[in-house]
């Protein structure tokens, strides 16, 4: 990060609690803080793998736990549906936005941290506030414009509007990772008769490869998450990305097939919690990054 | 790049060399795609609003005819009084809890890492597949809570979550605050963890109670980023879309539609994307008035640390 957070771990008044006191004021708020914020996975989880006939059936089972689990629900889905396709788009869509964005935001940042252009505060300025520029706002006129360059449709679509909230995300982010690598070393670079571009490739990149990660994971899951232009923009299956194939056309007549329906959202959530269990840190300290700065 | 002839090369390789040439090279990528993809549109957007354009039609100028109609139009200012209370209500759940939540972490206790990693899950998640999940522990007949509660006999027959007006606001915004209280209380904790303990350790030693150390050492600390955390909340509770069109669709009875989702129905199925556009460019002002909050926020933590 831009400024090294300064973590005091040592115990410090927490020593003095007594254990009782500790278990009633700690423990059982924690303990019910993470029960309201994992039940609803977990009975994402438990539904997509039960049979039909015990879905229901809340007076024979136990609607907490599964008897003989199923595998159906996920094989209707992989074999029977568009699922496959849709995972597939929103990997496509999900890596050429987030590769885009962090391309055009390298250069962005680097410009307005470290080249210092005439207008650089200003821009930075600018930067920030396209990041508070909410999608709500902007899918009617993108639509229209999507719809004029002929793109309606099409992966290509959602391929350029993404970037309008990520670049601005990414560069913000980025400007903060540049900002604490020290002047010194461009300028020992630069009197050893570096140019800029050596510079940027063989200095400020390789150190800034934690902040890259960052950007680029947050960037990736942003683009998986997003929703609103993939509902306007998109309108024939094949081109679906998963949130929106997922409650467009799992989602039929009066009678939900809850099964289908959750192993739906169980596997959609899985590349961005894999992902997101391997990069905890860059995580936090990009969502943080966002804020702090 | 292509073959630039002899004579522009000096000049060429003078414009890259300098700073504001360089610097203006630079930043044109991410420039021209915001310009195009993020200025254009706000600005097509404002005009759409003064237009009676239609999907597959170019509007004509309609003057303010657009908000003239929503001025008289009791669904929109239903969305309006449900976008606000929604705002309101959910981002102070958040706030609180979400307070708690850091406080709690914030302690010296096992696996804290851990407990961090698992409470950021709701907001990993995609909205819409953890919706999906709401809308079925919210469902009218097989309710997972109706069922617990029907068990320990607290209630008679199953709660009707969406179908009742009060009962659909109340629900999403349980689910919105979920979904909220992992990044208000990870961005806080990170704000604690800047806190020297040994400022609470001092006002202990003089006496102060926990409420005191709290209130007088935790929170003044505390305020910049508080201000900047909500302001993010508040705008993305404000410009909230998926949970709505997912849990409801903006029913019972538009009971539930918040600004966006209005500007949405009307425009995209409902075809009217000048209304919807004048929908959208009415949220403005508002988000307006929250980022002019956090601008001050953040000007108060500048002359908190004494940089200028």
């Amino acid at each position: 990060m831009a400024d090294q957070t300064v973590t005091d771990d040592h115990e410090g008044l927490d020593q003095f609690e007594s254990r009782g006191r500790k278990i009633f004021l700690v423990w059982l708020p924690l303990a019910c803080f993470i029960f309201v914020l994992l039940f609803p996975f977990y009975w994402m989880a438990i539904t997509a793998v039960k049979p039909n006939a015990q879905l229901t059936d809340y007076q024979n089972h136990s609607p907490f736990w599964v008897v003989g689990p199923t595998l159906d629900h996920i094989k209707y889905l992989l074999f029977e549906t568009s699922y496959p396709g849709w995972l597939w788009n929103t990997l496509i869509v999900a890596v050429c936005s987030t590769f885009l964005s962090l391309l055009a935001s390298v250069f962005a940042a680097y410009a307005i941290e470290r080249l210092r252009f005439r207008g650089a505060r200003v821009t930075g300025l600018l930067i920030f506030l396209a990041y508070l520029v909410p999608p709500s706002i902007l899918f009617i006129p993108l639509s229209v414009i999507v719809f004029q360059i002929g793109i309606f449709d099409s992966k290509l679509a959602l391929i350029l509007t993404y970037p309008t909230f990520l670049i601005p995300f990414c560069t913000w982010l980025l400007m903060g990772y540049f900002r604490s690598i020290p002047y010194e070393l461009e300028e020992s670079a630069l009197v050893d008769g570096a140019t800029r571009w050596q510079i940027l490739t063989k200095i400020v990149l390789p150190l800034a490869v934690p902040g890259l990660i960052s950007a680029g994971i947050f960037a990736f899951t942003l683009s998986w998450n997003e929703f609103i232009y993939a509902l306007t923009f998109i309108s024939s299956s094949e081109n679906k990305t998963i949130p929106v194939g997922v409650l467009t056309e799992l989602v039929r007549g009066d009678i939900y097939e809850w099964g289908a329906l959750m192993s739906g959202a169980l596997l959609g959530s899985l590349p961005v919690v894999i992902l997101y269990s391997f990069f905890v840190d860059y995580y936090v300290s990009s969502m943080t990054g966002a804020v702090k700065e | 790049m292509p073959p630039v002839p002899e004579p522009r090369a000096s000049f060429w390789r003078r414009f890259v060399e300098s700073r504001n040439g360089l610097g203006l090279l630079f930043m044109l990528p991410a420039a021209a795609f915001l310009l195009c993809f993020l200025t254009y549109p706000l600005g097509l957007g404002v005009w759409l609003g003064f237009t009676d354009a239609r999907i597959g039609r170019a509007g004509q100028w309609i003057g303010l005819e657009n908000y003239a109609w929503l001025m008289d139009d009791p669904v929109f200012w239903l969305s309006v009084f449900n976008t606000l209370f929604y705002t309101i209500v959910a981002s102070v759940l958040k706030f609180g809890l979400g307070l708690w939540l850091a406080l709690l972490l914030n302690r010296h206790l096992p696996c804290k890492n851990f407990f961090r990693a698992i409470i950021l899950l709701p907001w990993v998640v995609p909205t819409v597949l953890s919706a999906l999940a709401f809308w079925w522990i919210f469902d009218s007949q097989f309710s997972i809570i109706s069922w617990v509660l029907m068990k320990w006999g607290i209630i008679s027959q199953p709660i009707n979550f969406l179908g009742d007006p009060w009962n659909a606001r109340l629900s999403v915004m349980a689910a919105n605050v979920w979904r909220g209280i992992p990044f208000v209380a990870i961005s806080l904790l990170a704000g604690l963890q800047t806190i020297p303990q040994s400022l609470n350790e001092a006002a202990a030693i003089d006496g102060a109670t926990p409420w005191q150390r709290f209130r007088r050492v935790t929170l003044p600390l505390l305020t910049p980023i508080i201000a900047v955390v909500m302001t993010f909340s508040v705008l993305f509770t404000f410009t909230d879309f998926q949970l709505i069109y997912v849990l409801t669709r903006g029913g019972p009875v538009n009971a539930t539609h918040l600004m966006a989702t209005l500007s949405f129905q009307r425009a995209i199925p409902g075809g009217q994307l000048g209304e919807g556009a004048a929908i959208a460019v009415a949220m403005i002002p508002f988000l307006l008035a929250a980022i002019l909050f956090s601008f001050f926020g953040l000007q108060r933590r500048k002359w908190q640390q004494g940089a200028d």
